[in-house]
C-alpha cells in the first residue's frame, strides 16, 4: 500500500480486522484481570451525587476498540512485565486511561489525537497502523518520540514527543496507583502502626541521628 | 405561591448556632454540656468519620485514583465536601480583584480535612498596631485568652513541645512524633540558614486522652478525617459528644437565610431553607450564634436587614464585611538526590509535618511588617494520580543506580527509574500574616442571588506591597534552605516581582478572617471583646469573623479558644438573664 492509499484506508477504518480483533481480545482479557483489582461497587464514602457520577463514569467508555488496542500495546511498551512486577495492561492501565479521560476531559483530545498521529506516522513509514506493525517497527517508532532530548528540534516529531510524554505520565499514574504498582514501588504504609522514628540502619546509612532532646521529648513505643 | 409557606418550629431554644465547624462545634459542645437547649443549623449533610470513611482506602478504590474533582478539590479521598465552586451558590468579584472562597458544606465543616496545625497566638499578635502602627490592636490580650488555650489543649489534645518562645507560647502538649528522614535533613539545612526548627504542634492524639477517642495510628491521612477520632474534627470531637447530652438538635441541609429580629432589634431566631424539601423554616431562640465562616456570617448579617438594623444586623458601624484577610502563602518544591534509591519502610507518620519553623526574625529589621511560619513536607507518600509525572525532566539529569541515562524512555529501564526516584520529594511553604485593611472587603452583590434566592457576596480584595515583600522573603529563604540541603528545586523558583513572587491568591490559604471584627469602639467594630454584637446583645459570632488580625498562625485554635470563652460568657449571662 502506498502512502496515499494507506491513509485512505485508515480514514475508512478498514484496518485489518483480524489484527484489531486479536488486540481487543487481549485487551478484554487483561481488562477483566485488572477489574479484579477495581471495586465493582464503590467502597469509599461518597455523597449520593458523587456515587451516581462515579458509577456513570465507570460504565462509560470514551475510546473506540482500535484506540484501546493501540493504547494497550503502547502502555505495555512503557511499562512491561519485568522480574519485579507485571505489565501496565495487567494492572488495568488502558481501562484507567479510558476512565480518567471521561473524568478529566482535557486528556481526550491529546490522547485521541496522539494515537491518530502515531497511526499516520506508521502508515507513512511502514504502510500500516501502529498495532499492525511488527514489534521491531513499533519500537523503532517509539524510539523516535520517547527521548525528548534526542528529538529536540525535530518539528515533525514534536507532536509525538508531547503525546508520548503524556502517555508515559498516564501510564505511570495508572500503574503505580494499582495494587501491582504499589507493591512494585514498595510503598509500605496505609496501615495502622506506631511511628517510632527512622529505622536505626537508615539513620546509620545517612550518618544522621536524633538529638538527646528529640529522644527525650518525642513519643516512643 | 400557594405552596410556599414558612414553617415555624414550636421549640424556643436557648441558643441557635449557625455552622458546625471549629467555632460552631465548640459552642455546641460547651452549651449542650452545660445543659442548654441548642439548635445547630448546618448547610451540608450529616457526617461521622467513623461511618463515612475514606481513611485506609487504596488509590484504586477511587475511579480517578485520588485525582481531584470539583466536589473534592484536594483529591478524591479528602474529607471536606464543598470546595471553591458550589453549583447554584455563586459569588462575584469587583473588576480586577480576586478572592478564592472555599466553602465547606457538611457537619464539622473544614475541620474534617484541615491540617490540624494548632498554634496559639502570642502576646505580640494581639497588639500589632502598638508594634508597627498598622491595623488595630485587639480589645483583648494574651492573658485574656490564655486560660482558654490551656483548657482547649487539654480538652481536644495537641502535640508539641514547650520551647519557652515569647510569641509562640508554651501549652499543654502531648509528646510529638520523631522527625521523619527528610525532616532531619530539613532541620539540619534550616539551622544552617539560621531558621529555627521545632516539633510541629498539631491536634492529633499521640497518646489517648479519654475513652471516647483512640490514639493516632500514623496513617498520615488526617485530611480524610479519622475513624478513631484520633485527630480533631468538630464532627467527631464536638458534635458527637454534644449529641449524647440529648440537649442538641442538629438540623442538616439547612441553609440559613436571615437572622430574625424583633421590634427592639434583638435576635429572635433564624430562618433557613431546608435543602431536602426546599421549604422555608424558622427556628427561635434566646441567643443566636453565627459560626458559618467569616464570610458567610458577614453575609448573613448583611442580609438581615430590619427597621432597627437598616444597614444589616449589628452593622451600624458599617464594618461588617470589611477587613477581610487570609494568610499569605508561597511555596517551593523539588527533590533531594541523597534520598534516591532509599530503603523502604512505612513513614506515613501523622497527617502533617512532624517539625515546623515558627517566625524567627524581627520585622523592624525587614522591609515588610509581619512574619510567617514554614511548613514542610516530603518522603514516601502513597502513590496516586499524578505519580511519577514528568519523569523526563529528572531521569536524564541524575544517574540511576550509577548509570547515566537519556531523559524520557520506556520499558524495564523506566520502571527502574520510577523506583529509584520514589520518596525523594521535599518542599516547604510559608504561611504569613497579611495586614487587615478596611478596603479589602466583601459586600452584598445586589444583582445576584444564589439558587435559594439569597443575595450573594461580592469580593474586593487585593494584596499590598507588604505581602508581596513577605512572599519574596519566603522564596529567598526557601531557596537557601533547599540549597543547604542539597535539594533540587523543580517548582516555585522562577517567581519575581512580575508575578508577586508567587504569592497565593487572597482566600486560597483558606484562613478567612476579619469580617465581623471585635473592638472596644462600636464605631469601628461590630463585636465587643466577648464576640457579642455591640448593637444586638443576644447575637454572637464565633468563627474567623471576629479576628482583628490573624497573626502568622493558623486561626483554628484561636477560633476555638474564643468560642469557648464566648460560650462561657453566654452560659453565665443566661443564668443572670442579662441578654
Amino acid at each position: 500500500m502506498d502512502r496515499r492509499q494507506s491513509l485512505k484506508a485508515l480514514a475508512l477504518g478498514s484496518v485489518s480486522s483480524a489484527v484489531l480483533l486479536d488486540a481487543c481480545k487481549l485487551m478484554d482479557k487483561k481488562t477483566e484481570e485488572a477489574k479484579a483489582g477495581l471495586p465493582g461497587e464503590l467502597t469509599i464514602y461518597r455523597t449520593p451525587e458523587e456515587a451516581e457520577r462515579d458509577k456513570k463514569i465507570l460504565a462509560s467508555h470514551y475510546y473506540n476498540d482500535h484506540e484501546m488496542a493501540t493504547m494497550t500495546v503502547l502502555c505495555d511498551i512503557i511499562i512491561p512485565k519485568d522480574e519485579v512486577s507485571g505489565s501496565a495492561s495487567e494492572a488495568g492501565v488502558p481501562a484507567f486511561i479510558d476512565t480518567i479521560s471521561i473524568d478529566i476531559p482535557s486528556h481526550q483530545v491529546p490522547v485521541r489525537g496522539g494515537l491518530r498521529w502515531l497511526d499516520v506516522q506508521c502508515m507513512r513509514r511502514y504502510g500500516k497502523p501502529f498495532i499492525e506493525c511488527t514489534q521491531q517497527q513499533q519500537i523503532e517508532m517509539v524510539d523516535l518520540i520517547a527521548y525528548p532530548e534526542r528529538a529536540k528540534g525535530n518539528a515533525e516529531l514534536a507532536p509525538g514527543v508531547s503525546f508520548f510524554n503524556h502517555m508515559r505520565d498516564l501510564t505511570a499514574s495508572g500503574f503505580y496507583s494499582s495494587k501491582i504498582g504499589i507493591a512494585d514501588i514498595g510503598y509500605m504504609g496505609n496501615t495502622p502502626n506506631q511511628w517510632n522514628g527512622v529505622p536505626a540502619d537508615v539513620l546509620k546509612q545517612y550518618g544522621i541521628s536524633y538529638t538527646e532532646k528529640e529522644l527525650k521529648e518525642c513519643v516512643s513505643y | 405561591m400557594g405552596e410556599l409557606q414558612i414553617k415555624k418550629q414550636p421549640t424556643r431554644y436557648d441558643a441557635i448556632i449557625v455552622g458546625s465547624g471549629a467555632g460552631g462545634g465548640m459552642a455546641a459542645y460547651t452549651l449542650s454540656k452545660a445543659g442548654l437547649k441548642v439548635c445547630l443549623l448546618e448547610a451540608g449533610p450529616m457526617y461521622d468519620p467513623k461511618k463515612d470513611i475514606t481513611q485506609f482506602k487504596w488509590p484504586y478504590e477511587s475511579v480517578r485514583r485520588g485525582a481531584s474533582t470539583k466536589t473534592r478539590p484536594f483529591g478524591d479521598f479528602d474529607a471536606c465536601l464543598g470546595g471553591w465552586e458550589i453549583d447554584g451558590e455563586p459569588y462575584t468579584h469587583a473588576e480586577g480583584d480576586q478572592w478564592m472562597w472555599w466553602r465547606a458544606r457538611m457537619l464539622g465543616g473544614r475541620t474534617n480535612h484541615w491540617g490540624r496545625i494548632s498554634l496559639r497566638f502570642g502576646p505580640h499578635d494581639f497588639k500589632r498596631y502598638s508594634i508597627d502602627g498598622l491595623g488595630d490592636n485587639w480589645p483583648i490580650g494574651y492573658e485574656d485568652i490564655k486560660p482558654y488555650y490551656d483548657k482547649l489543649d487539654q480538652l481536644v489534645g495537641v502535640f508539641g513541645t514547650n520551647e519557652g518562645l515569647e510569641n509562640d507560647p508554651d501549652g499543654f502538649f502531648l509528646p510529638p512524633p520523631k522527625p521523619r528522614l527528610h525532616e532531619l535533613f530539613i532541620k539540619e539545612a534550616a539551622t544552617k540558614t539560621n531558621v529555627r526548627v521545632i516539633p510541629g504542634r498539631l491536634s492529633m492524639l499521640t497518646k489517648p486522652i479519654n475513652s471516647e477517642r483512640g490514639a493516632c495510628v500514623y496513617c498520615g491521612q488526617c485530611n480524610r478525617a479519622c475513624q478513631f477520632y484520633a485527630d480533631f474534627s468538630s464532627s467527631s470531637v464536638f458534635i458527637q459528644p454534644a449529641l449524647k447530652t440529648g440537649n442538641i438538635d442538629v438540623i442538616c441541609n439547612a441553609m440559613a437565610r436571615e437572622v430574625i429580629t424583633n421590634n427592639e432589634g434583638k435576635a429572635t431566631g433564624v430562618s433557613y431553607v431546608n435543602k431536602d424539601d426546599m421549604m422555608e423554616y424558622e427556628v427561635s431562640g434566646k441567643i443566636v450564634i453565627l459560626a458559618a465562616s467569616a464570610c458567610e456570617s458577614a453575609r448573613l448579617m448583611l442580609n438581615s436587614k430590619s427597621p432597627r438594623h437598616p444597614n444589616g444586623l449589628g452593622n451600624g458601624s458599617g464594618v461588617v464585611g470589611k477587613y477581610l484577610h487570609d494568610s499569605t502563602g508561597a511555596a517551593v518544591g523539588g527533590y533531594l538526590p541523597k534520598l534516591f534509591g532509599r530503603k523502604r519502610y512505612n513513614e506515613d507518620g501523622v497527617g502533617g509535618m512532624h517539625v515546623y519553623s515558627p517566625w524567627w526574625l524581627d520585622n523592624k529589621k525587614l522591609d515588610f511588617p509581619r512574619g510567617y511560619h514554614i511548613e514542610y513536607w516530603g518522603g514516601m507518600d502513597m502513590p496516586a494520580y499524578g505519580f511519577g509525572g514528568g519523569i523526563q525532566g529528572k531521569n536524564g539529569k541524575h544517574p540511576v543506580n550509577g548509570k547515566q541515562k537519556e531523559a524520557g524512555g520506556y520499558g524495564k529501564s523506566l520502571k527502574e527509574d520510577y523506583r529509584f526516584f520514589y520518596g525523594a520529594g521535599v518542599g516547604m511553604a510559608g504561611r504569613g500574616e497579611a495586614i487587615a485593611r478596611e478596603d479589602n472587603y466583601c459586600e452584598i452583590d445586589n444583582n445576584v442571588v444564589d439558587k435559594f434566592g439569597i443575595p450573594v457576596l461580592k469580593f474586593h480584595t487585593k494584596y499590598s506591597d507588604y505581602e508581596v515583600k513577605q512572599a519574596r522573603h519566603m522564596k529567598e529563604t526557601f531557596r537557601e534552605i533547599m540549597h543547604n540541603m542539597g535539594a533540587v528545586i523543580t517548582w516555585g523558583d522562577t517567581d519575581d516581582d512580575k508575578n508577586e513572587w508567587g504569592l497565593s491568591t487572597p482566600g486560597e490559604i483558606i484562613h478567612e478572617a476579619g469580617t465581623v471584627r471585635m473592638g472596644d469602639d462600636p464605631k469601628k467594630s461590630a463585636l465587643n471583646k466577648w464576640n457579642q454584637a455591640h448593637e444586638c446583645q443576644n447575637l454572637f459570632v464565633v468563627d474567623g469573623g471576629p479576628f482583628v488580625s490573624q497573626a502568622d498562625k493558623n486561626i483554628t485554635w484561636t477560633i476555638m479558644a474564643l468560642s469557648m470563652r464566648a460560650s462561657e460568657y453566654i452560659i453565665d449571662g443566661l443564668k443572670k438573664n442579662s441578654f
